[in-house]
C-alpha cells in the first residue's frame, strides 16, 4: 500500500475543514476524515500482515524514497516497520475519538477541527518518514497545533499552560536538531537517511555527544523526568480533545523517537547510558504515582498518572531486553488508549458538573450511569486489571526487566513495581469518591452522556479491549521491530 | 564589447531607466499616483523578469564591475522585494505628495545595492555603499509632518556617516598595507598580520553597523520606529539582504586567508546578537520596534550561515534571505494595511483581528509561523539550512545555543499570534477593505512563504548557481 495516503487522507480533511461553512459540516467532514484514518490505519494493519507473511520481516515495509534536496541529502523516504504500525494505529483510533468528543465545540470550531487533524496529520508522517529531516518537521508541525489548541480553547491558567508546553516541547526538538546535525556531519555520505546512517559506523564518541541530545530531545515529549513538568499544567488547561490528542498522540512521539531514532541509531551509547534512563525513569514512575495522590482535579490525577506510566515506556527501553522493550511499545500504546479514555470521560463529566474536583462529587453512577461505567472501566485499565490493555503493557515491562540480572536492575524493578499499589490507591479513590456514595443535590437533574461520548468511549474501550483480550497479535506485530533494535545494541 | 556590457548590467540599467523616467514624469505636471504606482510596477516586475535570462559571468571597467549568476540572482531577489514594496504599501503611495522623488530616491538606493553586489574593487564597493545608504536616509524622512521621522532620519545618517567613516579608515589601512584596492588580487595579498587584521576588524565593523549586528545595533529600533512602514520594510529586509550578500563575497573571497580571525569573531557576534535581539524583542508592544529588534535576531541567525565558510553556507544565506524577504514584508504588509486604516500599531491592539479580518490573520500567522521557523512554512527550511550549513563546523555549543534562540524566538512571535486569534471584544479591529494591489502582495507572500520550502528545486537552483 502507498503510504503516502495515510499523509494525503488528514491533508484533504484539514483543507475541506478550511473550506465549508456552516459549523455541522465541519464537523460532518472531520468525523468522515477520521473515520477514513482508522479504516486505512486498519487496512495498513492487514496489508502489513501480508506483506510480511510474503516477504517477511524488514526495516521498512511499503518503502518509498522520492528526492527532495539532493544536495543536502535530504530525501523523503517513507516506510513503516510494526512499530510504526501500532502507533498508527493508535493515532486513528485517538483522533476518532476525539473528533467525537469534541462535538459540542461552539466556539471556533473550524479552527478547533483544523487544528486537531493538522496536529494528527504531523504524528503520521513522524511516524512513517524514515528520514531524520522529514521526521523533524513533522515533529515540528505536531507541536504549534497544540499550543493554539490550549491558548485559545483551553481553561484555567492556559496562557502559562500554553507556553509552557510549546516553549518546553519545542526546546525538546532543538536538542533533537543537534543531535541529528551531529549525526549528519559524521559519515562519509552526509545524509538525513535513517537507513543508510543505521548502516554506517558511528564513531563512539559522536554516539557519546548525540545519545543525550537525542534521548532527552525525544523524552521531553515523553514526560522524561526531569523534564515532565510540562505535563500536568498542558494537559489540565487543554480541551478535551486536546488533552487526548497531547496523552494519546504526542507523547508517543517521543517515546517512538527515543526507541527508533536514539537508540536504533546509536547501539553503544543506549548501552552506556541505558543506567542512568533506568534511574530517570524509576523516579518518574515513583514520583509520579506519588504526586497523583495528592492530587484533587481529576485531569490532574490523570495527568500525573501519566507521568508515571510513561515512566514505563522509558523504563522498559532502558532495560534493553527483547521483552522489556516489547512492553515498553504496549505501554505506549496501551497508555496512549487509557489517557484519551480518561480524559475524554473526564470532559463528559466536567461537562455537566462544571467540576473536576474529586471532593466536590459524588454518587454519579446514579445519575450518569454511562460516564461513571467508563471512568470505572478506565481507573481498572489505569491500575492494571487483568483483561484490559494496561495489564499486559506493564506485566510485559516488568517481566521484560526481571531478565536483566544484577541489583541495581531488580531494585529498580521493584521500585516501579510497587508503584502498582499506588496506582491502586490513588485510582480507586478517585473513582469512588467520584462516582459512588449519595449523590449530591445540585447533581441530581444531571442527564447522562450523548451519542457522540458514547461512540467516542466505545471506540477506545474496543481498543483497550482488543489489546487486553487479545495481546498476541500486538505483540507479534511489534516485535521484529524491536529485536532489529535489540540485536543491534547487543551485537556491539 | 557593447552587448556584454548591455547583457552584463541588464538590472543596473533597467533600474536606472526607470528611474529616468521617474525623473521625466516629474518634469510634466499632473500624473497622479494612481497612474504612476502602477507603471512602477510594470518596470519592477520586468526588471525582475530580465533576471533570469542571460545570466553569465563577466568583468567590466577593469576588474572594477564584476557579476556571476549568482550574483544575479541575488540582484533578482532585492528587485522582488522592491516590486512587493510597491504592491503592499499602496495605502500609504497612494496618499504619498512625493511619489515619483519616493521612488527615485528607493530606486537609487537599490542601484547602489546592485552595484555594491557586483563591485570588484575596494572603491566601487565604497561608492556604492554610499548611493546605497544616502538615499535611504532621505526617505526615512518621508512624513515630513512626524517629529519622529525626522529624528529617525538624523540617527540614521548620523550613524551611517560614522560607520563609513571606520570602513574608510579600514580600506585606507588596507590599501597602505597591500597597495591595492581589487578584491581579486587582495584575496592573494592579504595575510594574517596583526596590522591586516586590524585594518579587517575596522572593515568588519562598518557591516555590523549596516547588518545592525549587536553592539553596533543601537540604531535600529528607533530608525525603524520613526520610518513610515514601507521605508521600514525596505531598510529590514532589503537593505539587509543588500549587506548580507556582499558580506559573504568580503568574507568569503577577499579574506578568505583571514577565515581563523572571522569565523570566532563571527560565532561570538552572532551569539550576542541573537540572545540581544531576542530578550528585547520580548518587551515589545509597538509592532514595528517589535520587528526591528527580531530582525536583529534573525541577522544573528544569518551569521550562523555565514560562518560555515562553504558553499552551502553561502547558498543557506541567499536562500534565507528570499525566505525572509516573503515573511517580513507579509508580516510588514498587514501592518501597514492596518494601520493605513485603523491607526493601530501596537501588538496589544490586534486582539481579536481574527474576527473581522480572517485574511490578514492568515498571512500575518503565516508569516510570524516563518519567522519563527515552524514547518510548513519556507523560514523552517531557512532556518535549519543555515544551521546545517553552520554545523559544519562540528561547534556543539554554538549549534545548541543558535537552537535554544530559536525558542525564545518562538516565545514573543506565538504571543503575537495568540493575540490575533483570541477573543474579539468591542476594541477589536474593524474590517479593513484591502487594495486589489495589497491583497495581491499579500497573496504572494503567503504562498511564497508555504510554498518555497516545500518546493526543493528553489534551493537546488540556487545551489547549482557559481
Amino acid at each position: 500500500m502507498n503510504l503516502v495516503i495515510l499523509l494525503l487522507i488528514p491533508l484533504l480533511t484539514a483543507l475541506l475543514v478550511l473550506l465549508v461553512k456552516s459549523a455541522t459540516q465541519v464537523k460532518v467532514v472531520a468525523l468522515t476524515g477520521s473515520v477514513f484514518q482508522l479504516v486505512i490505519a486498519v487496512f495498513l494493519l492487514c496489508a502489513f500482515r501480508t506483506d510480511v507473511a510474503a516477504n517477511g520481516n524488514h526495516l521498512a515495509h511499503f518503502e518509498q524514497n522520492h528526492q527532495w534536496f539532493p544536495s543536502l541529502g535530504i530525501s523523503f523516504h517513507l516506510g513503516v516497520d510494526g512499530i510504526a504500525v501500532s502507533m498508527i494505529l493508535l493515532t486513528a483510533f485517538v483522533v476518532l475519538a476525539g473528533v467525537l468528543v469534541s462535538w459540542n465545540v461552539e466556539k471556533m470550531t473550524k479552527e478547533f477541527y483544523f487544528l486537531l487533524i493538522l496536529l494528527s496529520f504531523g504524528a503520521y508522517g513522524f511516524f512513517i518518514s524514515l528520514d531524520l529531516f522529514v521526521l523533524f518537521f513533522f515533529l515540528e508541525i505536531a507541536v504549534i497545533p497544540k499550543y493554539l489548541l490550549i491558548s485559545i480553547w483551553g481553561s484555567g491558567k492556559k496562557e502559562y499552560s500554553a507556553n509552557k508546553l510549546a516553549l518546553m516541547l519545542m526546546g525538546g526538538s532543538a536538542l533533537v536538531l543537534v543531535g541529528m546535525l551531529g549525526l549528519y556531519f559524521t559519515g562519509n555520505e552526509k545524509t538525513f537517511d535513517l537507513l543508510k546512517l543505521a548502516a554506517q559506523q558511528i564513531p563512539t564518541d559522536v554516539q557519546q555527544i548525540c545519545f543525550p541530545l537525542l534521548f532527552v530531545g525525544f523524552g521531553v515529549f515523553t514526560a522524561l523526568f526531569p523534564f515532565h513538568t510540562w505535563v500536568p499544567d498542558g494537559h489540565s488547561s487543554a480541551p478535551t480533545a486536546g488533552s487526548m490528542f497531547l496523552a494519546g498522540i504526542s507523547m508517543k512521539l517521543g517515546g517512538y523517537g527515543c526507541l527508533k531514532v536514539a537508540a536504533f541509531l546509536l547501539p553503544a551509547a543506549t548501552k552506556q547510558y541505558g543506567d542512568y534512563i533506568i534511574v530517570l525513569s524509576a523516579i518518574a514512575i515513583l514520583y509520579g504515582a506519588f504526586a497523583t495522590m495528592m492530587q484533587k482535579d481529576l485531569k490532574y490525577i490523570n495527568a500525573y498518572s501519566s507521568v508515571s506510566h510513561c515512566g514505563f515506556v522509558i523504563l522498559g527501553i532502558g532495560m534493553l531486553t527483547k521483552g522489556s522493550v516489547n512492553g515498553a511499545v504496549l505501554q505506549m500504546v496501551s497508555h496512549g488508549l487509557m489517557t484519551a479514555l480518561f480524559f475524554a470521560v473526564i470532559g463528559m463529566i466536567y461537562e455537566r458538573t462544571h467540576t473536576r474536583q474529586v471532593n466536590e462529587m459524588g454518587g454519579l453512577l446514579k445519575v450518569m450511569p454511562f460516564a461513571s461505567t467508563v471512568l470505572f472501566i478506565v481507573g481498572m485499565c489505569s491500575l492494571g486489571l487483568p483483561g484490559l490493555s494496561g495489564f499486559v503493557a506493564e506485566m510485559t515491562v516488568f517481566v521484560g526487566s526481571w531478565e536483566r540480572t544484577g541489583m541495581f536492575y531488580r531494585i529498580a524493578t521493584i521500585a516501579a513495581c510497587m508503584s502498582i499499589v499506588v496506582t491502586a490507591v490513588y485510582i480507586l479513590r478517585a473513582v469512588s469518591r467520584t462516582a459512588m456514595g449519595p449523590v449530591k443535590e445540585q447533581f441530581a437533574g444531571l442527564k447522562d452522556v450523548s451519542w457522540y461520548e458514547k461512540l467516542a468511549a466505545v471506540v477506545l474501550i474496543a481498543g483497550i479491549l482488543a489489546m487486553g483480550l487479545f495481546p498476541s497479535w500486538l505483540t507479534k506485530l511489534v516485535e521484529p521491530g524491536v529485536s532489529a533494535i535489540i540485536n543491534r545494541i547487543n551485537g556491539i | 564589447m557593447l552587448n556584454d556590457f548591455f547583457i552584463l548590467m541588464k538590472m543596473e540599467l533597467l533600474v536606472t531607466v526607470i528611474i529616468f523616467l521617474l525623473l521625466l514624469v516629474k518634469l510634466g505636471k499632473g500624473i497622479s499616483n494612481d497612474v504612476l504606482l502602477p507603471i512602477i510596477q510594470v518596470g519592477l516586475l520586468l526588471n525582475f523578469l530580465a533576471g533570469f535570462f542571460l545570466n553569465k559571468e563577466g568583468i567590466l571597467f577593469d576588474g572594477m564591475y564584476y557579476t556571476t549568476p549568482l550574483a544575479v540572482v541575488q540582484k533578482s531577489i532585492l528587485n522582488l522585494g522592491v516590486y512587493l514594496i510597491s504592491l503592499l504599501f499602496a495605502d500609504w503611495f497612494r496618499r504619498c505628495e512625493n511619489l515619483a522623488e519616493f521612488f527615485v530616491l528607493m530606486l537609487s538606493a537599490l542601484l547602489g545595492m546592485f552595484f555594491m553586489i557586483s563591485s570588484g574593487n575596494l572603491l566601487i564597493f565604497y561608492l556604492a555603499l554610499e548611493l546605497s545608504t544616502i538615499p535611504i536616509a532621505a526617505v526615512v524622512n518621508f512624513d515630513l509632518r512626524m517629529k519622529k521621522s525626522s529624528e529617525a532620519s538624523m540617527k540614521m545618517i548620523l550613524s551611517s556617516a560614522f560607520s563609513s567613516g571606520i570602513l574608510l579608515f579600514g580600506i585606507s589601512l588596507i590599501y597602505g598595507i597591500t597597495g591595492s584596492i581589487q578584491f581579486a588580487e587582495l584575496s592573494v595579498i592579504v595575510t594574517q598580520s596583526p596590522l591586516q587584521i586590524l585594518a579587517f576588524i575596522f572593515f568588519f565593523t562598518a557591516f555590523a553597523f549596516k547588518l545592525s549586528i549587536v553592539p553596533f545595533h543601537l540604531w535600529t529600533a528607533d530608525v525603524y520606529e520613526g520610518s513610515p512602514v514601507a521605508v521600514t520594510a525596505f531598510l529590514s529586509v532589503i537593505s539587509k539582504g543588500a549587506v548580507a550578500f556582499i558580506f559573504l563575497t568580503v568574507l568569503y573571497r577577499v579574506f578568505h586567508s583571514l577565515n581563523y580571525t572571522w569565523y570566532h569573531l563571527l560565532v561570538a557576534l552572532s551569539v550576542i546578537t541573537m540572545i540581544t535581539g531576542n530578550l528585547f524583542a520580548i518587551r515589545q508592544d509597538n509592532f514595528k520596534r517589535f520587528l526591528a529588534f527580531s530582525s536583529i535576531a534573525q541577522v544573528g541567525f544569518i551569521l550562523v550561515g555565514v560562518s560555515a565558510d562553504s558553499v552551502a553556507g553561502q547558498t543557506s544565506v541567499v536562500y534565507f534571505i528570499l525566505v525572509y524577504l516573503f515573511s517580513n514584508l507579509g508580516a510588514f504588509g498587514v501592518i501597514s494595511a492596518i494601520c493605513a486604516n485603523t491607526g493601530k500599531e501596537k501588538i496589544s491592539e490586534l486582539k481579536g483581528l481574527y474576527k473581522n479580518n480572517p485574511f490578514l490573520t492568515w498571512v500575518l500567522a503565516l508569516s510570524l509561523f516563518s519567522l519563527a521557523g515552524i514547518p510548513p512554512t519556507a523560514g523552517f527550511f531557512g532556518k535549519l539550512f543555515l544551521i546545517t550549513a553552520g554545523a559544519s563546523r562540528a561547534d556543539y555549543w554554538f549549534i545548541i545555543v543558535a537552537a535554544l534562540n530559536m525558542i525564545i524566538s518562538l516565545y514573543y512571535y506565538l504571543i503575537v499570534i495568540k493575540t490575533i486569534f483570541s477573543k474579539a471584544d468591542d476594541q477589536s479591529v474593524q474590517k479593513i477593505q484591502l487594495l486589489p494591489s495589497v491583497k495581491l502582495g499579500l497573496m504572494i507572500c503567503a504562498a511564497a512563504v508555504i510554498l518555497t520550502g516545500l518546493m526543493s528545486w528553489v534551493y537546488d537552483y540556487i545551489a547549482a548557481l557559481k
